[in-house]
């Protein structure tokens, strides 16, 4: 196998890993927005999901509970976005950033308090981790060329929550299109009033919504701290939660679209790290910090025109009240 | 297509809807003062008044949006708790309202299926939801294509989406909240025969409009609301418009212009092959043409979205010149000599924009800082470094008076004036200054009865002064009873031009739907 070969299939195994939590928080975020709720907030839920489950799984010594708190937590979050949101019609932009304030603040003082670590959680092993998981007959055609090598190499060797994130979105597609609770969740984020003179609880609707996106924050903040990583270190979100928006957005709220934006984000990540101190034909050694920064400049770029009009739901950012 | 014969509707003689002293109130605004209502099973009953009259509360307590203070609400004979929409669907009320609740980006089986679906599966629910929009459309002559996109239809069409939804949710009441205000008179005829198809089949429906005519073509009973209350109720048959007018406004009101022939002199305002292009270069205006002569009103009559707002932009220098030229008291402005709105000024123009809210006034401003916008400038109420407040005040004292503003009170502020006294400000604004040429675009939307009569002797008597005055109204009882001269605009042109006296709905209904051409844009090809 050329030295090329093997290049580009760790760089597209590292897009993979890099890409998962993107694509549970652009899931997520499209459960929320589709809804007509702004999840800004995707950030902060991923942030406290991965200290939760860190901090559980230290205790507990199992990964899965730490999964289960991480959901537990990031729900709470979701419906603490959603009573401001829904129920108190508050600001969404406003909210969301204060629950990405709160978890950031929130998730250090407590591992302060709780592990005497500078905020972080203790380092874990065994059970307490998703490791990688063979798919079966991984071994018997590592030897095959090319085929064997992408098998073995790009596919398996996953840790659960990998395969979770990338099954989450034939899920959700299904759920958003062929499904009634998707149906009115697309007619909510479009015309809320139409839902509710139609006989359907907006409220009730919305609060799914943001408690579907709750879950799928969670599960990204447990791959982050008992998946990807051995613990919980502060600010270990670094800005995905605002880049899963980011490609939800360049993926104009669709599932398929979404996922192709994350991959391409998650596939400039592996690249930087692939060409730090590479020298390049022509250009020569890039800075480091000029190519970390590419992903959002490229973000900005995009979003400024490159992809066309990207139409978000109709009634997005708009609380619903019956007053006419 | 009037009331025939109503009492043979089966043997259960209670009444569809019965409404026992209903008591609703806002704040310490008493919305609906101990209303009653009965609205007998297979009819059609209209109910009509003013802006504020209580309409609309009333149908909103019917259909669950709020829930009355006290009173009593008898469907079919039963006494019954509408607490929301869902308990009104299941009680067989369907409500048609005036702003569509219709998704755009769903088709049309989707929309007509949303919070009624079958089954958790959309196929399953799409299937049976399919066979049903079948078997309504047939049954009730009310043919619309499933898959088509919501939001590419004419709006006569989506009208009829909504009749559909209602009618597959079982309703056996039908609401219709001001059906016909976004309507071509073609539209408007065909609704009726949906209605009366309806009625024929034991549907009760509820027309509630300000507009008199409806209520006479097409209404059985008719109950009139003004200030909260049930003011009367009348066998339409046995009731005229002047009598409807009166019930509603409680004192006697001129429904036609009272106005002479008019005298036109030279051309005041012309406008030379005009064609303006939106930024994504869709011709707003096509090669327009027209000219306003001293001494006449010429009216624009269209659906609204046919290029008349980009035609009162262009005219009045707020949108610049594209192509061809505008001349205003024989100043030609085009490309090379590009004025503004406030030049246009200068020129003896006055504008009572179309939408007062957005072009006309700053509803959180005062009504006396209302009352100069346009004209904050002139030195009258200008001292040498400070506005002279106390000569803006009197000059809006003084309109307050001449043009019956109510309450006169300049410091209130524009939002706190009902939709007339905003609109006599704003054409009282205009007409001061006794302009050449006068822009009045919908000069009586959203406002009463009351107020139209004196709106529209004021534009007659500044054409009676010798003063050029163009009308763009899409209401066309409007357009024929007060302008001398009508132009039609369809989709940027001008499709047809007739002298009011020949004029009538029939023939501007036409040429408003460029029925003449391809008729694909009024929805009947679709059929």
């Amino acid at each position: 196998m050329s030295d090329f070969m093997l290049i580009a299939i760790s760089t597209l195994d590292a897009t993979i890993r890099v890409s998962t939590p993107l694509i549970l928080c652009a899931m997520a975020g499209l459960f929320s927005e589709r809804s007509g709720i702004v999840d800004i907030g995707l950030e902060g839920k991923m942030l406290a999901g991965a200290f939760a489950a860190a901090a559980m799984a230290a205790v507990t010594g199992s990964a899965w509970m730490g999964l289960g708190a991480a959901i537990g937590v990031s729900i709470c979050m979701a419906l603490l976005h959603g009573f401001a949101c829904i129920t108190h019609k508050g600001n969404q932009v406003v909210s969301g950033l204060a629950i990405n304030i709160l978890a950031s603040g929130l998730t250090v003082t407590l591992g302060i308090a709780w592990f005497h670590q500078g905020g972080q959680t203790p380092l874990l092993s065994g059970d307490a981790r998703f490791f990688s998981i063979d798919l079966p007959g991984a071994l018997a055609v590592a030897d095959v060329p090319v085929l064997g090598a992408i098998y073995t190499q790009l596919i398996s060797g996953h840790n659960a929550l990998v395969y979770i994130a990338f099954m989450t979105v034939p899920v959700t597609w299904w759920l958003v299109y062929q499904t009634r609770f998707g149906l009115r969740l697309r007619a909510v984020g479009e015309n809320p009033q139409a839902v509710d003179t139609a006989g359907i609880s907006v409220f009730w609707l919305r609060y799914r919504a943001v408690i579907c996106a709750g879950i799928l924050c969670g599960i990204a903040g447990a791959y982050l701290s008992i998946a990807q990583n051995a613990s919980f270190i502060r600010e270990m979100s670094a800005g995905k939660g605002y880049i899963a928006l980011a490609a939800l957005i360049f993926g104009k709220w669709r599932p398929k679209t979404a996922l192709l934006a994350c991959l391409l984000f998650g596939f400039l990540e592996a690249l930087t790290v692939r060409l730090e101190g590479v020298p390049l034909p022509l250009i020569g050694e890039v800075p480091a910090q000029l190519m970390q920064a590419t992903p959002y400049i490229l973000t900005v770029v995009l979003l400024a025109g490159f992809i066309g009009k990207a139409i978000a739901p109709k009634a997005i950012g708009i609380p619903y009240s019956k007053e006419r | 297509m009037l009331s025939q014969d109503n009492t043979s509707q089966g043997t259960d003689r209670s009444p569809a809807i019965d409404l026992r002293k209903i008591n609703k109130s806002f704040g310490p605004v008493k919305a609906n003062k101990n209303v009653d209502l009965i609205v007998a099973k297979g009819s059609i009953h209209g109910i009509i008044g003013e802006n504020g009259a209580g309409k609309s509360t009333l149908m909103s307590i019917l259909y669950g949006f709020y829930e009355a203070d006290s009173g009593e609400i008898w469907v079919n004979g039963k006494l019954t708790s509408i607490h929301s929409s869902k308990d009104a669907i299941a009680t067989g009320i369907g409500m048609v309202h005036q702003h569509f609740m219709l998704i755009d980006t769903f088709t049309v089986l989707e929309n007509v299926m949303l919070g009624a679906e079958q089954s958790s599966s959309l196929k399953q629910s799409k299937k049976s939801a399919r066979a049903e929009l079948q078997r309504l459309s047939v049954e009730f002559g009310l043919a619309v294509d499933p898959d088509a996109i919501t939001g590419d239809l004419a709006v006569g069409l989506q009208q009829r989406v909504e009749i559909l939804k209602a009618l597959y949710r079982g309703a056996e009441i039908l609401i219709l909240d001001e059906p016909t205000g976004v309507l071509t008179p073609q539209e408007v005829q065909q609704l009726f025969d949906i209605l009366s198809a309806l009625r024929e089949r034991g549907v009760s429906v509820m027309l509630i409009t300000h507009k008199l005519q409806e209520i006479i073509a097409i209404t059985d009973e008719v109950t009139v609301m003004r200030g909260g209350t049930m003011v009367a109720t009348r066998e339409t048959a046995k009731t005229n418009k002047e009598e409807l007018a009166e019930l509603m406004v409680g004192r006697k009101v001129l429904l036609e212009v009272d106005k002479e022939s008019a005298n036109p002199q030279q051309v005041l305002l012309e406008a030379v092959n005009l064609t303006l292009r939106d930024s994504a270069g869709v011709a707003r205006l096509d090669d327009v043409s027209l000219q306003v002569r001293a001494g006449e009103i010429v009216g624009i009559a269209g659906v609204s979205g046919n290029g008349q707002t980009e035609l009162l932009d262009v005219l009045s220098g707020i949108s610049a010149v594209q192509q061809g030229s505008v001349v205003l008291n024989g100043v030609t402005i085009d490309k090379d000599n590009v004025l503004n709105a406030k030049d246009f000024r200068h020129l003896s123009l006055g504008h009572v924009a179309e939408d007062r809210h957005k072009q006309g006034m700053v509803t959180q401003f005062s009504a006396r800082e209302c009352a100069i916008m346009g004209f904050q400038d002139e030195p009258e109420f200008n001292g040498r470094l400070l506005m002279d407040n106390a000569a803006v005040t009197e000059h809006c004292t003084n309109l307050m008076q001449q043009f019956d503003v109510r309450p006169n009170n300049p410091h209130l502020k524009a939002a706190n004036f009902s939709g007339g006294n905003q609109q006599k400000l704003c054409i009282a604004r205009e007409i001061e200054r006794q302009p050449k040429v006068l822009l009045v675009g919908q000069p009586t939307r959203g406002v009463d009865i009351g107020a139209i009569e004196f709106i529209h002797q004021q534009i007659v008597s500044l054409r009676d002064a010798g003063n050029a005055v163009l009308v763009v109204s899409v209401e066309l009882e409007e357009v024929m009873s007060l302008c001398d001269r009508i132009l039609v605009m369809f989709e940027g042109r001008i499709v047809g031009e007739m002298a009011a006296v020949d004029a009538d709905a029939q023939k501007l209904g036409l040429l408003m739907g460029n029925a003449g051409g391809d008729n694909s844009a009024t929805g009947v090809a679709a059929q």
